[in-house]
């Protein structure tokens, strides 16, 4: 069972309302500058619409630089959430997407993270490799897209090798009347349902944490499966096409308080790998 | 897979190594041996102001020799009270006041705003001097009366949720509603089915039938067979479990659920059911034929048209692609996705399914219109159903058994070689098989088939089918990162192209005795709209370029057209004014998935949008703007 959100049904009130909801930090006095942040309302660790996110944390640290008054934009992060938010111009930055997303223009990156391999500490599965023959045999959770020819990385891994039918898929898109929908695949681990987990890093990273019973988890490997699957990605920040002066601002502020940043992601369990270009897949 | 998609899809991010370029490249040059290969090109053709063309095919006959199944009545020509005119789908109106003679003529009659910007796909319906008009999301509904010139008579607006737009894959498109029992039934976009009295547009009952947390939409046409209003979800992208559902039109209480995948109990498949072919006989295949499990988010969405007969007490209608990944993470038949459903509407229990296509890699969602006609066959005349499918072939079949008696093509098909009608499987060519990270070139048709929900119809007078169509193909090459939800995620770069031709849509002729076509009118972009047959020989229809046009049913030729402001996506309807003066309604507003470009404001740089839709309409929003409108037509 997840765990009760006394909140979900107002979350859902506020995104269903279509409302475009606007949030300001009551402490500050009001400034002339807005900064106006596309968010999703029930997602943590990234955001939600009580602020307890790390992306919200880093918003609030770009509002005191930029001498801004923080603003949100509330919208589910489905398909159409670029088209709806930062392009229909009811907000001006998305805190994450990967480094060179097209549809917008993209900062330079401030983390990189992984895809990892989660189980209980107490249990035998201990996978570190896609080519482990446990995986043949456990109970694998992994996240699953709607989209059509499109799966996340470790999806593609296991049909890849055939792992097929003893895979738990989870949809994405979760039950969004549920708190954070993602994170169910890490309450199926915790209650046993699943024998191994495969997950983004920050989502892991933080609902490890908060689960009934301790969770191990380790990076997935190979880095690079097959040239063009890989399992990291680098985290930049998003803003429209043309908005050359706000991305070089942000880009300073990423530099300025790179340290800070950093803090606020080990705060919330982000897993992080270096960026050094890891090409040689583990075989 | 379902109607327009506005993904948010970036291609390759820039980090990725250069060795990914050259693997690209490599399986580029590797696939240059492959037959009927051609790379996506730089966009649609420019200066295709030639269009349209029109080509004969055979020549003229007298009649086509099919006929009208004998329970359908001659309808009360002032009134149109469902999208397709009549049970058996054919969309034929016995009015010719509207002639080939007179319909140089037609001129604007009136016209109404709708005052909303998004996809116009619905039918007007005309009940008693009447007309009822539903608009896309936010699922507004306008009562107009006729004899004071469209002028309002009620409104009602269902408030639908907002973030069901956020769920919908594909514009927040609606395909009509429908009048039954003094009633205007109707679904909104976010899974409810509503039904208003028609006199004063007060609301008797409002049912909530899916869930948009779970990434159900609705977006059909509902269908009323006596007391029970049929509609079923959307969402194939979103992992949704298809269903059809009956509501009691009286209470609004859901008489039954039939879903599209799971073990028979749920599937209403029981002892009465008898499907044709082998490969659809056996327990529990909605089950078992996926990885365990599977099944509960398996697609299977039930979208598109439905027909009934009421001599045999069945209604037809199909179901949408398998979800929501890849073909090689769903090993199996997938069934029953993309399946034809014969079903008794009392109960909802099957009598026979037939699989179209097995485990489907291109997304070629199954639920087009579905007409009934008697056709000869051997010299026997047959009780069948035709289907336009996506996959561009015409399947014509028994009603009563669900036997597939023809398949052929109507459009360029390379991705199957026929259908085999002894097994009823389709013979599917192994070089277009698609794989995840295979660059696969020139697939013909593309994700929306040869043709998608757009309804055809079918003349009386002339014995022939009218279907507007697409030509278009797809490339998949390589992949592309994306990002949802937090997570990362990867998939094919897809890019649609126009097909052999350089045109990409059609609306042709088709005899469906000699299955053959007569006549096809090449258009610059699909065509996406529905189309209306008239005892006048008139046919009309409308494209994305802005133009309503009306063709003589037997030669093809463009005897009338109007420029109206948006490109139109919707279904004409012809009927008898309160004046006894035949008119002609359409609603313009261009939109769907194929339009997604114009109301979503998507980027024309990013040709991967809309699920590579974009690449191939790049031009469009050149020849339109968005905006709803309805126009209605008649003679001086």
């Amino acid at each position: 069972m997840s765990s009760p959100c006394p909140d979900c049904s107002r979350i859902l009130r506020l995104v269903l309302a279509g409302a475009l909801l606007t949030c300001s930090l009551a402490a500050e006095p009001a400034l002339a500058r807005q900064l106006r942040v596309c968010a999703d309302p029930n997602n943590l660790p990234f955001s939600n619409a009580r602020q307890e996110g790390f992306e919200n944390r880093i918003a609030e640290l770009l509002a005191r630089e930029l001498k801004a008054t923080l603003h949100y934009t509330w919208w589910a992060q489905r398909r159409g959430f670029i088209r709806n938010t930062l392009k229909a111009g009811s907000c001006d930055l998305v805190m994450a997407v990967p480094a060179g997303f097209e549809m917008v223009d993209t900062t330079s990156p401030y983390y990189r993270s992984t895809y990892v391999f989660v189980h209980r500490k107490d249990s035998p599965y201990r996978v570190r490799s896609f080519n482990d023959p446990i995986l043949r045999s456990a109970k694998v959770g992994v996240h699953l897209m709607g989209d059509d020819y499109a799966n996340t990385p470790p999806a593609h891994a296991l049909s890849r090798r055939h792992i097929i039918d003893n895979v738990v898929g989870f949809p994405i898109y979760g039950d969004y009347s549920q708190p954070n929908p993602p994170a169910r695949i890490l309450d199926a681990l915790a209650e046993g349902r699943i024998d191994v987990a495969i997950v983004w890093g920050p989502l892991a990273g933080f609902f490890a944490r908060k689960e009934p019973v301790p969770l191990a988890m380790a990076p997935v490997s190979p880095a690079l499966d097959q040239a063009f699957l890989p399992m990291e990605f680098d985290i930049a920040m998003g803003v429209r096409h043309g908005e050359k002066a706000f991305k070089a601002e942000l880009e300073a502020v990423l530099k300025r308080r790179h340290d800070d940043i950093q803090k606020i992601l080990g705060a919330y369990g982000v897993p992080q790998v270096a960026s050094a270009d890891r090409q040689e897949a583990e075989r | 897979m379902t109607p327009y998609r506005t993904a948010d899809i970036a291609p390759v991010s820039a980090t990725r190594s250069l060795a990914l370029l050259v693997i690209l490249f490599a399986l580029v040059v590797a696939d240059t041996a492959a037959q009927d290969k051609r790379g996506t090109q730089a966009g649609p053709p420019e200066g295709a102001g030639v269009l349209p063309i029109r080509e004969h095919y055979q020549d003229l006959k007298p009649h086509s020799g099919a006929a009208l199944p004998a329970w359908l009545t001659e309808q009360e020509e002032s009134r149109w009270e469902m999208p397709a005119k009549n049970y058996a789908s054919t969309r034929y109106s016995t009015l010719d006041q509207i002639n080939t003679e007179t319909v140089k003529n037609l001129r604007l009659a009136w016209s109404f705003s709708t005052g909303q910007t998004n996809g116009h796909e619905a039918a007007p319906v005309v009940v008693d001097g009447i007309m009822y008009v539903i608009t896309p999301y936010p699922n507004i509904v306008y009562a107009l009366d006729l004899a004071k010139g469209g002028a309002l008579k009620w409104k009602y607006n269902p408030l639908p949720q907002a973030a069901a737009q956020g769920v919908a894959c594909c514009d927040v498109v609606n395909r009509g509603l429908v009048y039954a029992d003094g009633k205007i039934l109707f679904n909104t976009l976010d899974t409810h089915a509503v039904a208003l009295d028609a006199e004063t547009g007060r609301e008797l009952w409002k049912t909530k039938l899916g869930d948009i947390n779970l990434g159900e939409t609705i977006t059909m046409a509902p269908l009323v067979v006596k007391d029970k209003m049929l509609v079923g979800n959307s969402g194939g992208e979103m992992g949704v479990r298809g269903w059809l559902k009956a509501v009691d039109i009286n209470s609004g209480k859901v008489a039954w659920t039939a879903y599209s995948t799971g073990p028979d109990k749920e599937v209403l498949i029981g002892p009465n059911f008898k499907p044709f072919y082998a490969k659809d006989q056996g327990a529990d295949l909605g089950a078992s034929s996926w990885p365990p499990d599977m099944w509960r988010i398996g697609g299977g969405a039930v979208w598109g048209w439905i027909s009934y007969d009421p001599d045999l007490n069945l209604i037809y209608y199909g179901t949408g692609n398998p979800g929501p990944w890849n073909p090689d993470q769903r090993p199996g038949d997938n069934k029953w996705t993309l399946t034809i459903f014969a079903r008794n509407p009392d109960n909802g229990q099957a009598a026979w399914a037939y699989q179209i296509e097995a485990h489907d890699l291109y997304d070629y969602d199954g639920v087009n219109e579905l007409i009934l006609l008697d056709l000869p066959v051997n010299g026997q005349m047959r009780k069948t159903l035709i289907r336009p499918e996506r996959n561009g072939h015409i399947y014509v079949m028994d009603r009563a058994t669900g036997e597939v008696l023809s398949a052929e093509t109507y459009t360029h098909v390379n991705v199957t070689q026929g259908i085999d009608l002894q097994t009823g499987e389709p013979r599917k060519v192994a070089e277009k098989k698609t794989g995840f990270g295979k660059a696969v070139y020139n697939i013909c048709p593309a994700a929306p088939g040869a043709k998608d929900w757009q309804p055809s119809a079918y003349s009386a007078q002339t014995g022939l089918l009218y279907i507007p169509h697409n030509n278009l193909c797809m490339d998949m090459r390589g992949v592309e990162a994306n990002y949802i939800a937090g997570t990362p995620f990867v998939g094919a770069e897809v890019k649609m192209h126009p097909g052999p031709g350089g045109h990409r849509g059609e609306f042709s002729a088709w005899d469906p005795v000699t299955a053959k076509k007569l006549w096809s009118i090449k258009e610059l972009f699909p065509v996406w709209s529905g189309t209306v047959a008239t005892a006048g020989d008139v046919v009309f229809y409308g494209t994305m370029d802005r133009w309503f046009r009306a063709v003589h049913a037997r030669t093809g030729e463009i005897l009338w057209q109007f420029q109206v402001g948006s490109g139109i996506i919707g279904q004409p309807v012809t009927y008898l004014g309160p004046d006894g003066k035949q008119y002609v309604a359409i609603l313009a507003g261009v939109g769907g998935w194929s339009g997604a470009i114009v109301p979503g404001e998507l980027d024309a740089r990013d040709g991967t949008a809309a699920l590579g839709f974009v690449n191939a309409m790049k031009d469009l929003p050149k020849h339109t703007n968005k905006g709803g409108a309805l126009y209605v037509f008649a003679l001086p």
